[in-house]
């Protein structure tokens, strides 16, 4: 059973290099984000358009935004964290 | 995947709100459905939620040199089926609308559309097929996510690009155009995020077996 915690750590290895990768490599680039691109192209292709709504609230600043963003992944992260260590006490409770 | 706030024009803004609102109505009910039938399942259909809340968060580089984000949908879209994903999508692009002006309102019915439905519904097709031809769990898990994360992001392309033809190319110019932003940067995300997804299918094998019995994903292996 534990060849499969094995696998995992190879499996996050390739994660962890596939995220490192386009930075370690001389890729020519500002890493923004691909949704700021899109808009580009569709000023591109549509020069008139006009966005005709706006969000109703925005970050005040790239602070507030990245604190917005990594409340996101940890209330992700601590409800899933909870329940996989609650099902690996329970298991352990069984042996 | 994210199409900004106003920047569908009205009429497809509606129609895309149109065909999403009546199956997250239904997934609703759905999920009301799942939690009574299978009690014990309550914590993992919040935590495939909560998969999707923190990979949907990370904003990762990618080889073109631009970022973009997994979806997370596919773990749920495999576990639960593809019809508790619209509500778990609809969740998560709701918080980024209202508070982090990513997406919108008038574009929630378009991004749901993209992430909560062709991607989950994608993912749960291909495990289907996977694990029907005799491929093993891990397999079917990482196809279903990787690929139902590339269909989410084509998705977007298409949808852009009926909103905006190429005044010379069309339509078909547009999407080729969007794909090059989106597919393009999202095959190496989409490989990370459907690695991520067999991750945790691999802790559930071990420690949720029960759950996953009862949800039918392991009824095979048990049998063998």
């Amino acid at each position: 059973m534990s060849s499969i915690l094995k696998s995992n750590k190879i499996l996050l290895a390739l994660v962890a290099a596939l995220v490192i990768a386009p930075l370690a490599l001389p890729i020519t680039g500002e890493f923004g984000g691909s949704d700021d691109q899109a808009e580009g192209v569709i000023q591109q292709v549509a020069p008139g358009y006009e966005p005709w709504f706006s969000s109703i609230w925005e970050p005040p600043s790239g602070e507030i935004e990245s604190l917005l963003f990594a409340l996101q992944a940890a209330l992700g992260a601590g409800v899933l964290c909870y329940y996989i260590g609650l099902r690996h006490g329970m298991s352990k409770r069984k042996d | 995947m994210h199409i900004m706030e106003g920047f569908l024009p009205a009429t497809h803004a509606i129609a895309w709100t149109v065909a999403s609102a009546p199956i997250v109505a239904y997934s609703a009910w759905r999920v009301k459905k799942v939690v009574e039938e299978n009690p014990n399942t309550k914590l993992l259909l919040a935590s495939s939620g909560a998969f999707a809340f923190v990979l949907s968060a990370l904003k990762l580089p990618s080889v073109t040199g631009s970022c973009s984000h997994p979806t997370g949908t596919g773990l749920g879209a495999v576990l639960f089926g593809p019809w508790v994903m619209p509500v778990m999508g609809t969740i998560v692009l709701l918080f980024q609308a209202l508070l982090l002006a990513h997406g919108g309102i008038t574009t929630l019915g378009a991004n749901v559309f993209s992430m909560g439905i062709v991607g989950p519904f994608v993912s749960y097709a291909l495990y289907r097929m996977v694990r029907k031809s005799g491929g093993s769990l891990q397999l079917a898990v990482f196809l279903a996510a990787a690929l139902g994360d590339m269909a989410t992001y084509c998705t977007t392309s298409v949808q852009l690009a009926l909103a905006f033809p190429d005044p010379v190319s069309g339509v078909l110019g547009s999407a080729t155009k969007f794909l090059g932003i989106f597919a393009l940067t999202q095959v190496p995300l989409a490989i990370a995020e459907g690695l991520l997804t067999v991750v945790v299918m691999n802790i559930l094998t071990k420690f949720s077996a029960g759950e996953l019995k009862s949800l039918k994903i392991l009824n095979r292996e048990a049998q063998a």
